[in-house]
């Protein structure tokens, strides 16, 4: 079947099979490897993507659901010369180790700002519980989110700073 | 946290500066390459047919309805592999039994030929165009299979029945350390005696990336290239070359390209690259195959996995007098690439501890199980030795009343006893317990832990603190003493440095990271060395077609052994600059002084920077017949010892009674790395450990049923730590500096996983005021033991 979608901005019309996955889709037909595949249960968010701009797990969402839709993937939110400012807190507060996890970590974390209503160390990590992560033990990657947030939506983080 | 991270007092980018790391860039922005990332032209897709029994002989493999489908292009099995001259997986470390026998391997076909002893176990591969059809003819594939009774428990194993015939009792050893007459005479003269039963939970690795490879056989040349997740690419081209037989050395080159995690799982040589390789030749086309979750959990080698009874001899002082130990190790089906050293060599070595014990015996029974195989996971040995002292040690505090830390203190190797010698073969060059201990206490506020106790008390918590003082034996060596002691592998590590003609610097490293930033930290080393910009040095690693040799990243020893080498290769590099800069300069090279990069003349205002002598070796325009032109320099460091990190880890947690839920308050870790090159890279190393030592500890766990099924094969039902899970850690250093490698670095990797285990188990059994409780100490298991316990005590709880 065909489907019609934009891919971190970019119009693109799709020839799927009806059960292909969205992870599948991106990875081996649009090529963006930035989004990985860690478990085959739903368990580890190392896929997590946006759709219309809320964190899914690009695992669980057929492609053929994001007819007419927008996807954004790592590769959309930055680049190394204009990293977002998520990406960036993940380098200066040293939230990865091997990187797998990191990809849907960011998307996780970008959604966690914009989508929560307060946001401490406490709701993190509870919003963290879809994204497994085995290298950094989360310290690091609890900073990260908390100074990004600090930088993307001042008004959200509570005061004390996640040291 | 450690004041290390953001202090100022460091201010260039090289050794001891927490650089943010390099390797970043490309994992934040998605464009790592992990093995699952390579694309060939003409990929085909592989998918492995899997015994779903323990123990079963292979009757028939029916592959003609998976042949029929279309874009099926081969179903090849484990037969027709050893007909084609693939031999059996190695064991790479030969063990002695203590009655000086051999160790008694089981054969381990690549893939399975006639039998199968463990769910999972591959016995054939679906080669198709694409991944789909390649998963619906493996489904298609029938298998007749005559099944056999498994053996499963570890604790029923001896007396089970015998998996290979030429293997009574499932025994593949018996092996001991230590003196057994004067540890027994040792709880002969005993005032008190602990005595404890441990089990070391089994478990799975887990590291986020699935094992994957893609393989390409090239027939102009008979050669293979195989991009493998690996931790050692030049050990699995040696594997594969002089024992699988894949190809010669020459022929095969291995890629471990970007690596997402390995924690140990990625060490050892599978069978499903070996097979990846092999079919690409079988059907001329490159091969791809990525492990699904299931499969990781089912055939990545498992950790772990120990029976134990310790018993500790003390005098009235609280002096250790003696410490006996019998562990039995499930090695599950067959020996995996280093299985048969982890609960013997880096195990029985480390049962000393951080203490002056006399007299130690341990022995070592290696069983086989219809189970995984089990090797190394972040620790090896190391954890189990740990949990072992450190469990039984507090508990004979508590049974003398004898506060823990000042039992330990009593006991401790003090600093003027260096090197000492421990009863168990190994020879400490350095360390300071007590000032890790000190500084552990006072971040603990272990002052004031009494009044928090009370506090919680109020609330109806139950409070507990816990102690670990833990060491660690990493960068196992040297190459020479391992040898003797059956290792089948030098313990070397190899570094190039290329200076290239611009002054910029291309280094080659055997290390790989898969996590741990050694394109920074090597690059660190590099740059501080020869007094050149951080930019200005490139690290190159995990590829054999790239880097000269090496042998890899496991047991915390890329610093402390590949770093030196690198040290090693830079110093020969200064040499020659010298040797460059005195014809130049037309003096003599032990009269030219090299600092920050710049090269003098000494007792004169003749210089030369690093960059003039670069272009001077590569534009020899006057250079006489006995000067080589070029400058790259290669080291092997073949290290003197082990090197010895420790520290003190403290836990102090909060239990719901209710519930059974705990919450870990604090977790206090200080640790002894020597020198450390980065802080910052250091310090998500300990993180990292802590959390696997805090999932051991709490929540993870391998089942199996009693027919050999794992019950814990997905993340729905094996518990790993999430972030609500884990409490923010504190985390600081002493420093005493390893006295034998150039860095004075020891290695920081394990640490955490090996420090933590008994540090969380004796909080839990504090607060619960029990001597015992299992790992991992679930909320069922401890909402269990507290209605235990307010029932024995009379409600006092
Ligand atoms: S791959 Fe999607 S949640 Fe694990
Ligand atoms: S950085 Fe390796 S899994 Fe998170």
């Amino acid at each position: 079947m065909k489907i019609s979608v934009t891919v971190n901005g970019v119009d693109e019309e799709l020839e799927i099979t009806p059960n292909a996955l969205l992870a599948d889709v991106i990875r081996d037909q649009l090529y963006l490897s930035g989004t990985h595949i860690g478990c085959d249960t739903s368990q580890c968010g190392a896929c997590t993507v946006h759709l219309n701009g809320m964190a899914v797990k690009a695992c669980t969402v057929l492609a053929a659901q994001v007819d007419g839709q927008a996807v954004t993937t790592i590769e959309g939110i930055g680049s190394p010369a204009d990293l977002h400012p998520m990406q960036a807190a993940f380098k200066e507060h040293h939230a990865l180790q091997c990187g797998f996890c990191t990809p849907g970590m960011i998307m996780r974390g970008i959604d966690l700002v914009n989508n929560s209503e307060v946001l401490d160390e406490a709701a993190i990590r509870e919003g963290l519980e879809g994204n497994i992560c085995r290298c950094t033990g989360y310290h690091n990657i609890v900073k990260a989110m908390f100074n990004a947030a600090l930088e993307m939506a001042p008004g959200k983080t509570t005061e004390q700073e996640v040291v | 946290m450690s004041k290390a991270v953001s202090s100022a007092g460091v201010s260039n980018s090289g050794i001891g500066a927490s650089v943010k790391r390099r390797e970043d860039v490309r994992f934040i922005t998605g464009q790592g390459s992990y093995v699952s990332d390579v694309e060939m032209q003409r990929q085909t897709y592989a998918v492995f047919i899997r015994s779903p029994h323990a123990r079963a002989r292979i009757l028939e493999i029916d592959a003609s309805a998976a042949l029929a489908m279309p874009g099926v292009l081969a179903v090849l099995s484990g037969a027709e592999m050893a007909a084609d001259g693939i031999a059996d997986l190695p064991c790479g470390w030969a063990v002695v039994s203590k009655d000086d026998s051999p160790m008694k391997v089981a054969p381990h076909p690549t893939m399975a030929v006639d039998s199968v002893n463990y769910v999972g176990e591959p016995l054939g591969v679906v080669i198709a165009e694409s991944l789909q059809i390649a998963r619906d003819a493996a489904e298609q594939v029938l298998v007749d299979y005559e099944e056999l009774d498994a053996v499963i428990s570890l604790a029923g194993a001896i007396s089970a029945e015998q998996i290979y015939p030429e293997i009574p009792n499932n025994l593949c050893y018996e092996w001991a350390l230590g003196d057994e007459a004067e540890t027994n005479a040792a709880f002969e003269s005993a005032d008190h005696i602990s005595q404890l039963d441990l089990s070391n939970n089994r478990l799975i690795p887990n590291a986020m990336e699935p094992r994957a490879a893609v393989a390409e056989f090239d027939a102009t040349n008979d050669s293979y290239t195989i991009y493998t997740t690996s931790q050692n690419p030049h050990l699995e081209r040696l594997v594969l070359s002089a024992f699988v037989q894949l190809a010669p050395e020459h022929k095969l080159r291995i890629i471990a390209p970007d690596v997402g995690g390995g924690f140990g799982s990625k060490i050892f040589v599978y069978p499903e690259e070996t097979a990846a390789a092999w079919a690409s030749k079988k059907v001329s086309r490159p091969v791809k195959w990525t492990c699904d979750r299931a499969e990781s959990f089912l055939s990545d080698a498992h950790g772990r996995d120990h029976l134990t009874r310790v018993e500790l001899a003390l005098d009235k002082q609280g002096l250790f007098l003696g410490l006996r130990v019998k562990t039995t190790a499930n090695l599950g089906a067959y020996l995996s690439l280093f299985a048969s050293a982890v609960p013997t060599y880096l195990y029985g070595t480390l049962l000393a501890g951080q203490y002056k014990t006399p007299a130690i015996y341990v022995e070592v029974q290696g069983v086989y199980t219809n189970t995984t195989p089990v090797d190394a996971y972040r620790g090896a040995g190391r954890p189990e030795a740990t949990y072992v002292v450190e469990r039984i040690v507090e508990t004979a505090a508590r049974e003398l009343g004898i506060d823990p830390a000042e039992l330990r203190r009593r006991n401790f190797i003090q600093p003027s006893d260096f090197p000492y010698e421990t009863p168990v073969a190994l020879v400490y060059d350095t360390g300071n317990y007590g000032a890790s201990l000190d500084k552990a206490l006072e971040l603990a506020r272990y002052d004031s832990f009494a009044e928090r106790k009370a506090e919680a008390q109020s609330r109806g918590k139950l409070r507990g603190l816990g102690f670990s003082c833990y060491i660690e034996a990493c960068g196992l060596a040297p190459s020479q003493l391992a040898m003797q002691l059956g290792a089948g592998v030098g313990l070397f590590e190899s570094g190039e440095v290329r200076v290239n003609p611009t002054g910029n610097v291309t280094v080659f490293t055997g290390s790989h990271s898969h996590g741990q930033g050694h394109e920074t930290t090597f690059a660190q080393v590099v740059s501080d060395r020869l007094g050149i910009d951080l930019d200005s040095v490139e690290i190159v690693h995990g590829d054999t077609g790239r880097v000269e040799y090496g042998l890899g990243t496991y047991g915390s020893r890329s610093i402390a052994v590949g770093g030196s080498a690198l040290v090693l290769a830079t110093d020969k590099i200064i040499s020659k600059c010298k040797v460059i800069v005195a014809h130049l300069l037309d003096s003599e090279a032990d009269l030219i002084d090299f600092e920050d990069g710049t090269f003098t003349l000494r007792d004169s205002n003749q210089s030369m920077d690093f960059a003039e002598v670069a272009a001077a070796a590569y534009f020899p325009a006057t250079f006489p017949e006995d000067l080589e032109p070029g400058l790259t320099a290669t080291a092997f460091y073949d290290p003197d010892n082990f090197t010895f990190p420790a520290g003190t880890h403290i836990c102090e947690l909060e239990i719901d009674p209710d519930t059974g839920v705990i919450e870990i308050i604090q977790f206090v870790a200080v640790d002894d790395f020597g020198k450390v090159i980065n802080p910052m890279i250091v310090e998500g190393q300990v993180h990292g450990g802590l959390a696997q030592g805090i999932g051991q500890a709490l929540l993870e766990e391998a089942v199996y049923d009693e027919y050999g099924q794992l019950q814990t094969g997905s993340f729905m039902d094996y518990c790993m730590p999430r972030a609500d899970d884990v409490p923010n850690f504190v985390v600081d250093t002493t420093v005493t500096p390893c006295t034998h490698n150039p860095l004075g670095v020891k290695g920081c990797g394990e640490a955490g996983a090996i420090g933590s285990p008994p540090a969380v188990i004796n909080a839990v059994t504090d607060a619960i005021g029990i001597k015992n409780i299992s790992m991992p100490a679930t909320s069922e298991k401890v909402w269990r033991a507290c209605q235990q316990s307010k029932s024995s005590s009379g409600g006092a709880v």
